[in-house]
């Protein structure tokens, strides 16, 4: 009877179910936090009270974060630099990390794709990838950090940012670039200027001497050795040099938009 | 404010005697909300991508998921750092350091260690600590420090990077931090224990006497 009482649904183990759900449960306790309803919880179990709608707690967290935007803008210095490493400190294997499983990840036909570029600059062709491969490259093994908190050391090769951005006469007084990329549900972030123009930032192609593989983001990614992980795009489609905050796929979710290093 | 550090060298005298002044309450109440936002989202983004083999059960954590919880921790290092800075300098202007924690010495921690262990230890004067209490004391101030310094670290480890370089590097000081926050948990089950074992203390940090 024991037995039979514990299978919520026949057949089901009742405890076996529970650890299924937990298993979702980031997922769901994400959703729910956009919905504005996570942190509104957590508070109301923290006091003990019921939190009416004159005062909003995600929105006062909202408003610090944009505030440590600015704190984070203002104490950036354009010249300071991520530390290097030998090429015996790099981390193998690198870690994939995205918010899909590795085969998941987009294939991008290196032949047929083209950077596509738009907004405030001189010169709005597409590049091919032969067409950039040309560039003068530069190598960095530095720390990639990932918001989560774990970090892994990577060698990374390709070109300055600010050195593209100058060849397709951008206008760099403008506030981002903001990069769209194949990833499943349309993968996009801002790149604030001054961390555009940082001369570590770079349009990287290799990973560790080689194409950049699919797991990395090829056929481009975006290195930001001054930023977290998810302010350095993968599979990267287009660049546009723009004065608007257009968001970001985590961004939007509630990730701070600097999130700077 | 000067009147009210001038009430710590008061002779005891019944009840006016004022134990903690207001400034001291104050910056503590402070500092216990906000160490405890700081500890219960920090253990949300532990829960990201755990140091070791174990996870914090959802029911402690604040943010409900990792950005949640980096908005709450990211909100209260402020309210945790300015009032860290108004207790260090009321502390060293007042000469409230000097006065509760000094001296400071090994034959002394000994010899009240032994005395609490033995149910010997007195608490009728709640204006002087004894010295397993000026350890304790003295060292979480340390370790506050030491938790500020590092969560720096991880925060800014190239803006900052001389700050992580103290400290090893970013994985190295990112663990430091994590220690940190596990010896500020210690204290304060300890010190809560207390606090609720000797009452009067508790009472003295609420209304002062």
């Amino acid at each position: 009877m024991g037995r039979l009482r514990s299978l919520l649904i026949p057949g089901v183990d009742k405890q076996l179910l529970v650890k299924d759900a937990v298993k979702i449960m980031p997922d769901l306790a994400r959703r729910r936090f956009i919905a504005g309803g996570a942190s509104l919880g957590a508070l109301t179990l923290l006091t003990g009270c019921d939190v009416t709608d004159s005062f909003s707690a995600d929105d006062l967290l909202a408003k610090v974060s944009k505030f440590n935007d600015a704190v984070q803008a203002a104490i950036f210095n354009p010249n300071a630099l991520a530390p290097t490493y030998p090429e015996s400190a790099i981390t193998k294997p690198f870690p994939f990390n995205a918010y899909y499983e590795l085969d998941e990840a987009p294939e991008v036909d290196g032949k047929a794709w083209k950077l596509e570029v738009r907004g405030l600059v001189d010169n709005k062709k597409s590049w091919t990838l032969d067409e950039l491969y040309k560039l003068p490259q530069v190598t960095q093994i530095t720390r990639h950090i990932c918001v989560e908190g774990w970090s892994a050391i990577g060698s990374w090769t390709g070109t300055p940012l600010r050195d593209f951005l100058k060849l397709v006469g951008a206008d760099t007084r403008a506030k981002y670039c903001w990069f769209q990329c194949a990833d499943k549900d349309g993968y996009n972030s801002p790149l604030d200027m001054e961390t555009a123009l940082h001369p570590q930032t770079q349009m990287t192609f290799k990973f560790a001497d080689q194409i950049l593989p699919r797991a990395y983001g090829f056929p481009m990614k975006i290195r930001v050795p001054t930023k977290l992980g998810f302010k350095n795009p993968k599979y990267v489609l287009s660049m546009e040099v723009t004065n608007e905050y257009k968001g970001g796929y985590w961004e939007d979710q509630g990730y701070n938009s600097f999130s700077g290093s | 404010m000067s009147s009210l550090a001038a009430s710590d060298d008061r002779p005891l005298t019944g009840a006016s005697t004022v134990i903690q002044p207001g400034w001291v309450r104050t910056v503590h109440w402070i500092n216990a909300v906000a160490m405890i936002m700081m500890i219960m989202s920090g253990w949300q983004i532990y829960n990201a991508s755990p140091l070791f083999d174990f996870r914090f059960s959802h029911a402690v954590t604040l943010g409900g998921w990792l950005g949640g919880a980096l908005l709450w921790h990211f909100a209260a290092m402020w309210l945790l750092m300015v009032n860290g800075l108004v207790y260090l300098a009321m502390g060293l202007a007042t000469g409230r350091f000097r006065r509760k924690l000094l001296p400071l010495t090994p034959a002394g921690v000994i010899a009240d260690t032994r005395a609490a262990l033995t149910g010997k230890l007195s608490h009728d004067d709640l204006t002087k600590y004894n010295y397993v209490q000026k350890l304790l004391y003295a060292g979480i101030i340390v370790v506050g420090i030491l938790v500020v310094l590092t969560g720096l670290s991880i925060w800014k480890p190239v803006q900052l990077h001389w700050l992580t370089a103290l400290f090893g590097d970013y994985a190295v000081a990112r663990v430091i931090h994590f220690s940190c926050m596990a010896a500020i948990v210690a204290f304060l089950v300890v010190h809560v224990a207390l606090a609720l074992l000797v009452p009067k203390s508790l009472r003295a940090m609420v209304i002062g006497r």
